[in-house]
């Protein structure tokens, strides 16, 4: 069944075009990988999807589960079920971890968060991404070191439970060990009801996931959609063939 | 969501308009005038003296030519007494229904029960009610109105009246003095230390009127006291004015923590003056939380007057549309070893502006001494403004000092972030705004630590374009 789907989406980051008609459909129980070299639009798309305000959509259509996004708040976007793991997630200083969660929890789901219930969650959670569970109270993202912030996010999503997870190159930055948790905590996240978007430029946690669809986006385009093969090519020979041929 | 989330807010508390119905109502200032507040005080001659010689001083003295435009304050239409229709009570009981009606609401008798040692509240010029802890009174501590201080502590008040704080100061200085009324008299004896805090709360009901409460307090050697101020006023279209003034003494070895919760009106002036003189050994500490008022200009100023004294201030302001918050902390290291550490903090939207002025005088004498400012500013929007000048004057060559400041608009991304977890766009910013003002709403007492996290929630809403 189809969850989302992107048509012919031109966005602009300031005067600058970044996507220049950009079509992918998303079903459920599939995992899709964006891939590309610096610069060819991948972050741009997960801003567009979450319509982050410095992202201008000039055209297209984005659709979650048939009703058009396109000018919905974030935070309404993000009630109807899209989460986005950030490349530098924020710090916040002032609100711990499981405040910041419970209350994030209680909006996305409009319902009261039960307290021990919840708790228990996030420590079983914690435990299995190798979390200190001291980083419950601590302020959000503050002092963290970046295997932590993008761990952190991982627990969100597994919190959250959205039905579309956008990771934004979360394995960037990371050892192997860290690559491994966070692979781990995709796989506990991942059933036949939700679906994935990885967006990376690299292809170190593609080793550890079965990717149903890799997509690679050059210029704001993409160019060439494949299966797990294609991540193995881009591996070997890297991205100038797809690079000249839309020059 | 714990204690920094407060969803309730509701500004019509502070906003509750009590019928005027005042015993007597003076507006205006001429020597006739201060002779008839002194009358209907009832005070000793020697205060009267003390009142007219404020007021040749005022007469002589002009307007600050630095900092905001104070030129719409005409003192001709300053109600400068306003005795409400009742007298100095111990107990709730016998305030008149509407003055204990507005304290009520304003949670004042709920948190004499639950958390303070002493509260002193003031209605327009008058304090309308007084308590203390009955062990306290047993241990010698003095808690009471600056008027009965004057009558039954002539001695004490002699002393020091004026001696923090001289008449010739600035002109509200000076003006304070002619015609001050209400306010608190602490003297706290040696080695006795008061853990609970005491409270005067200051409520400006009257239109047009000004509030002139002078605040003694006296924390003799060895003594600790933590004291909470707290102000608000009902929003008139005329311009109220508040010239209070807080002369503080600490002595040896002792402790002081001095808060204040401001919350006046955006009609207000607020031209307040505070200070204090710390011995050696002593500390001083300020807390101060600004959100209300049109105009402010504020500068606690600390003199560090023994060997070791310390003085440690952590304020934050918040000002929106209409507001000009300028405000800062002085001090003077005067003694060796001194130190200083100021933290402050301030908001600006809607186009309010905040100025925070630090300065800091390191005399010759005062060897080895550590100064340590910082100052941060956060905008919500392009139209606020927001400014820091500091200021250091050290005579002395084996001081340690330090200034860090930082100016910044709330960012969008942090926004964003939030927001992309399904919380609204007005929470992410009251959030990141909490975040901010974390650490001064920790150094306050939980309940104020509510009411600040209250107040900045109201000033929030509605700033979403």
């Amino acid at each position: 069944m189809e969850l989302l789907k992107i048509e012919d989406l031109y966005v602009n980051a300031g005067e600058k075009e970044i996507l220049k008609g950009i079509n992918l459909n998303i079903n459920k129980g599939e995992i899709h990988v964006i891939m590309g070299p610096n610069g060819s639009g991948k972050t741009t798309t997960a801003n567009a999807i979450l319509n982050n305000p410095n992202y201008k959509k000039v055209r297209g259509n984005i659709v979650f589960e048939g009703e058009n996004i396109n000018e919905l708040k974030t935070d309404k976007i993000a009630k109807k079920g899209i989460f986005m793991s950030f490349q530098s997630p924020e710090e916040i200083p002032g609100i711990s971890v499981t405040n910041f969660l419970k209350y994030a929890k209680n909006q996305t789901t409009g319902k009261p968060v039960k307290v021990f219930q919840f708790k228990d969650e996030l420590k079983k959670y914690m435990d299995e991404l190798n979390m200190n569970s001291k980083y419950m109270e601590r302020s959000l993202n503050v002092g963290f070191s970046g295997g932590e912030k993008k761990k952190n996010e991982i627990l969100q999503m597994l919190i959250l439970n959205p039905k579309l997870a956008i990771l934004d190159e979360t394995d960037s930055g990371l050892d192997v060990d860290a690559i491994k948790t966070v692979s781990k905590g995709i796989e506990m996240f991942k059933n036949s009801e939700n679906a994935i978007l990885i967006i990376t430029h690299n292809t170190k946690i593609l080793h550890s996931l079965k990717v149903d669809y890799v997509h690679i986006l050059v210029n704001g385009k993409i160019v060439k959609t494949g299966t797990q093969e294609l991540a193995e090519e881009i591996e070997e020979s890297g991205y100038e063939k797809y690079k000249k041929a839309n020059e | 969501m714990g204690k920094t989330q407060v969803r309730e807010t509701n500004r019509n508390i502070y906003d509750i308009k009590n019928k005027e119905n005042y015993d007597i109502k003076i507006s205006g200032l001429t020597k006739k005038i201060v002779e008839e507040i002194s009358t209907k005080k009832n005070e000793p001659k020697w205060m009267l003296e003390l009142r007219l010689k404020a007021l040749e001083v005022y007469n002589k003295l002009t307007l600050p030519d630095w900092g905001p435009d104070l030129s719409e304050l005409d003192m001709n239409k300053i109600a400068t007494y306003v005795r409400p229709k009742s007298k100095i009570n111990s107990s709730w009981k016998n305030v008149p229904e509407d003055i204990k009606d507005t304290f009520d609401k304003l949670g004042i008798p709920e948190a004499e029960k639950k958390s303070l040692a002493g509260v002193g509240a003031q209605y327009d010029s008058e304090i309308v009610y007084h308590s203390i802890k009955e062990e306290l009174v047993k241990q010698g501590v003095i808690y009471t109105d600056f008027d009965t201080a004057v009558r039954e502590y002539p001695d004490i008040v002699k002393k020091y009246f004026m001696k923090c704080v001289p008449v010739s100061d600035h002109k509200f200085a000076a003006l304070h003095y002619a015609v001050w009324s209400g306010g608190s008299f602490v003297y706290v004896p040696k080695g006795i230390k008061v853990d609970i805090p005491l409270q005067s709360y200051f409520r400006l009901n009257a239109k047009g009127a000004g509030q002139f409460e002078h605040t003694l307090i006296i924390v003799d050697e060895g003594a600790t006291l933590q004291f909470i101020e707290g102000c608000s006023a009902p929003k008139y279209n005329e311009t109220n004015l508040h010239a209070g003034c807080v002369e503080l003494f600490v002595k040896e070895n002792a402790f002081l923590r001095y808060s204040t919760i401001e919350n006046w009106s955006k009609n207000m002036l607020n031209l307040n003056t505070k200070r204090v003189i710390v011995e050696k050994n002593g500390t001083i500490e300020w807390v101060t939380g600004s959100f209300g008022s049109k105009i402010s200009m504020l500068y606690p100023m600390s003199v560090l007057n023994g060997e070791n004294a310390k003085c440690e201030f952590t304020g934050i302001s918040f000002a929106g549309k209409g507001q000009n918050l300028d405000t800062g902390l002085k001090v003077v290291h005067n003694a060796k070893n001194t130190s200083s550490v100021i933290n402050s903090k301030s908001i600006s939207k809607n186009g309010g502006i905040c100025t925070f002025r630090s300065n800091a005088h390191v005399k010759s004498n005062a060897k080895n001494s550590k100064v340590t400012v910082s100052c941060e500013s956060l905008m919500l929007d392009s139209m606020s403004s927001s400014d820091t000048i500091p200021v250091c004057n050290i005579e002395t060559d084996d001081t340690e000092f330090s200034h860090e400041a930082k100016i910044g608009k709330i960012s969008d991304e942090a926004i964003f972030y939030i927001m992309s977890r399904g919380i609204s766009e007005e929470e992410a910013k009251a959030m990141i705004v909490r975040g901010f003002a974390e650490p001064i709403s920790k150094a306050l007492p939980l309940e104020y630590a509510v009411e600040m996290n209250n107040l900045i929630n109201l000033e929030l809403e509605g700033s979403i374009g």
